[in-house]
């Protein structure tokens, strides 16, 4: 086990540099500092001065990944790559464009993040797996037909749509939740009930009817026939039997996603004025802080490869037919 | 008045799309097998009623994509000079709708601004609600509105009636000509749905969307049947116009997707070793990117390219439609991945069947394997994935205009427009028709696409049939 792990562990680096290399190349190569700066200032007033400048400011002025004037290790030290892609491994990912340090921020930001993404994950998770099982329950009726109708009827409404109807007819018409806004502790409850509601609603289409699916193919199965034959009733079975091994893919599926919670949601915490890293992200990509955004998809790139490990082992915890070698 | 024709990118890979789409579909009627799922597919109400209101959305799309530049008035004939408007088809069809700009917002039908100016009045200057420039324009006084309204209403409610009626008589005769019944007995069968095909749902769908276009086409003579956004157009246009956006994202993602899913999947599965390696590798790392952030990385680059090429587009229309490309390109290079892992899970277990085994001992190459034995098993796997994805890209692109890394803010799309009017909840008395126009147009073509792919993935993965 412990092997796999670290094997697991060791797959992990190469992909990580994988990211990092295209994170470069995107930043650095295909987008010279010369055109952050550029469009940092604005295409009017550009003068070479100013973008020599803006490079200096910004730790830009160094040669991409070998540094001719340099002696020693410093040849390679003292380049771009080092400075601003390598450096990540580490954690180390610099100052925004407000002077702020990155990490620093992404330590305050992830308790909101959190505080939102957390109880969504789980009153979502067991909203979807009731209506499921309700579905499943009632099926090949009007009722199933009635369900699997809706879910559809909701997944073909916008996310954004769900936000702003929440906004308008609960805080805005009907007065009973504020708009947007954080406090932490106790009183913080009342700002993130509204979030995540709307989240939860948002994610019921798809998601109970995902399950349904899985549900579904659990009762086709033949130790469900052998449940029924030996006189156990309709709940029991459902609950005893198709609900436990049905959660072997969910709850699979679900920890994929469960180090990506840290990330938050971009459009929910920006609409709610939640200041977690999903509103870090998206204000750093409407003000073309490449930083912040470099230090994002790093670290976005290193939870999902987490999440990847974690499903491996809970592959193996929740199903002992799955041996790790 | 000359016309100018102009063919932006994306126009042309539209048409390319859709001349493939023809040839294949030729290619498919004359196959028993292929045309058995599709069969099944016309058979199921829900979804010929959802492909019929896809069809009015692509045909609009498809209006909209043949774009032109007028030729301007003064100019001589020997060295025409050319509008920087890029106008297509579509807008000379709906004609007024374009051009009749009031001067703010208006709500839906009404004959005044939205709000109160200083408007001279019999001599004396008051605050009042001014009449507007269109809307409403024929009508002498504010009574006369409702009536008129509702004698509009019923006009085109009976002329989409009689159309119905009408296409429902040709069909009758057409169809009792050609089976040889009678008609009474062809009409006692349609009503009980005994055809064999969803003839009760087809008609029914048809006369529907002949009464709302009647009604709509009736109001619109005299009225802005959806309001005016901040500057004063047409919210109706607008929306109409984001159909091809919609569309155009929705197809040609998966254009940019397909030659990477399906060349990258098999040959992983199919080759193994150091092949499946490097792709799975590739895969992993483009999947562990956040999606957002990578398309939002790549656009700004887009972006930077754009600015510092101006002289490459020499109207705004082509700045936008090769943003709108890029995206479509940008979009395609990141979600390709889930298709791609599909595909070598199918290759995998189609590459130790018999047959497969059999035609390697032959000596057969594996580009002719590929071809003849591999792809057509796995050709469902890839439609169903084009359909059922369609949905998921046309609400990502409100998503993205939304982050700020969507289509150009000058691109008619539902994304820009729920943009630009999800501020204007706050004003007193709200301003709801803007938004409510791009959330319904769009759960329209998302809610028809999603019905119509359950019916594709139903005929066409019978292992998911059966669940049902």
């Amino acid at each position: 086990m412990l092997a796999y792990v670290l094997r697991r562990l060791l797959y992990a680096v190469p992909i990580l540099i994988g990211v990092n290399l295209l994170t470069f190349a995107l930043f650095f190569v295909v987008n010279t500092p010369d055109d952050m700066a550029r469009l940092q200032l604005g295409v009017k007033h550009v003068t070479p001065e100013a973008i020599a400048r803006w490079k200096v400011e910004h730790g830009y002025d160094k040669p991409l990944l070998l540094n001719a004037e340099a002696t020693g290790t410093a040849q390679f030290t003292d380049t771009i790559f080092f400075k601003h892609s390598a450096a990540m491994f580490a954690f180390e990912f610099g100052k925004g464009d407000d002077g702020r340090d990155i990490g620093n921020e992404i330590r305050t930001r992830m308790g909101p993040s959190l505080a939102i993404a957390l109880p969504v994950f789980v009153i979502g998770l067991m909203v979807n797996i009731t209506f499921a099982l309700l579905m499943v329950f009632f099926r090949a009726s009007y009722l199933d037909l009635g369900g699997v109708v809706l879910c559809v009827v909701l997944m073909s409404i916008s996310g954004l749509f769900y936000i702003i109807a929440g906004q308008y007819f609960i805080a805005k018409l009907w007065n009973l939740l504020p708009i947007s806004g954080f406090a932490g502790g106790i009183d913080g409850l009342r700002f993130i009930l509204l979030p995540v509601i709307v989240s939860v609603v948002a994610g019921l289409g798809s998601g109970a009817r995902w399950y349904r699916t899985i549900f579904l193919e659990e009762i086709g199965k033949d130790y469900v026939r052998t449940a029924r034959a030996k006189g156990l009733s309709e709940v029991r079975v459902l609950f005893r039997h198709v609900l436990k091994n049905g959660m072997i893919p969910i709850l699979t599926g679900a920890v994929v996603v469960l180090p990506l919670l840290f990330m938050g949601s971009l459009i929910t915490e920006s609409f709610f004025g939640i200041p977690g890293l999903g509103s870090y992200t998206i204000d750093a990509i409407q003000a073309q802080d490449f930083a912040v955004v470099r230090a994002m998809v790093f670290l976005g790139s290193f939870l999902y490869i987490v999440g990847l490990i974690l499903t491996d082992i809970s592959y193996s915890w929740v199903d002992p037919r799955v041996r790790l070698q | 008045m000359s016309v100018q024709p102009v063919v932006l990118w994306t126009d042309a890979l539209v048409f390319v799309l859709l001349a493939a789409v023809l040839v294949l579909a030729w290619a498919i009627r004359r196959q028993e097998h292929l045309r058995a799922p599709w069969a099944a597919v016309a058979r199921r109400p829900m979804a010929m009623g959802a492909a019929l209101v896809l069809a009015v959305f692509v045909v609009i799309g498809l209006l909209d994509s043949l774009h032109y530049r007028e030729r301007l008035p003064g100019s001589p004939a020997d060295a025409p000079q050319y509008s920087v408007e890029v106008l297509s088809v579509f807008d000379a069809l709906v004609g007024t709708l374009r051009t009749q700009h009031e001067k703010t917002y208006s709500a839906p039908l009404a004959m005044q601004l939205y709000a109160k100016e200083f408007v001279e009045r019999d001599g004396e200057t008051v605050r009042d609600y001014p009449r507007l420039r269109y809307g409403g324009a024929h009508l002498a006084h504010a009574g006369e509105r409702r009536p008129d309204i509702a004698w509009r209403s019923v006009t085109g409610l009976v002329q989409g009636l009689v159309a119905g009626v009408l296409l429902f008589g040709l069909l009758a005769a057409w169809q009792v000509r050609r089976t040889r019944t009678s008609l009474d007995a062809w009409l006692s069968d349609w009503g009980a749905g005994r055809l064999g095909w969803p003839a009760r749902t087809v008609v029914v769908v048809v006369s529907l969307l002949l009464v709302v276009g009647g009604v709509i086409a009736q109001l619109a003579a005299g009225y802005h049947v959806l309001g005016t956004d901040k500057v004063g157009q047409d919210v109706l246009y607008i929306s109409l116009k984001s159909i091809r956006t919609g569309l155009v994202i929705g197809t040609l993602t998966t254009l940019v997707t397909l030659p990477l899913a399906i060349g990258l999947g098999i040959a992983a599965g199919y080759f193994r070793g150091w092949v499946d390696d490097v792709i799975q590798y590739v895969y992993t790392v483009l999947n562990s990117i956040p999606g957002v952030l990578l398309i939002a990385a790549a656009v700004l680059i887009v972006q930077v390219y754009i600015e510092s090429n101006p002289e490459l587009f020499d109207t705004a229309a082509a700045r936008a439609d090769i943003r709108l490309l890029a995206l479509c390109v940008i979009m395609g290079v990141t979600s390709w991945t889930g298709l791609a892992r599909l595909l070598r899970g199918e290759s995998l277990k189609l590459r130790t069947l018999d047959y497969v085994e059999a035609a390697r001992a032959f000596g057969v190459s594996h580009a002719r394997i590929i071809g003849r034995h591999i792809f057509p098993n796995v050709f469902h796997l890839v439609l169903i994935a084009i359909v059922l994805d369609f949905s998921g890209l046309v609400l990502a692109e409100a998503v993205l205009s939304y982050v700020g890394v969507g289509v150009d803010p000058s691109m008619y799309s539902w994304g820009n427009m729920i943009n630009g009017a999800r501020l204007e909840l706050a004003r007193e008395p709200v301003v709801w028709w803007q938004l409510g126009a791009a959330f319904a147009f769009m759960f329209a073509l998302v809610l028809a696409a999603n019905l119509f792919a359950d019916g594709v993935r139903d005929a066409f993965d019978p292992r998911q049939g059966a669940r049902r």
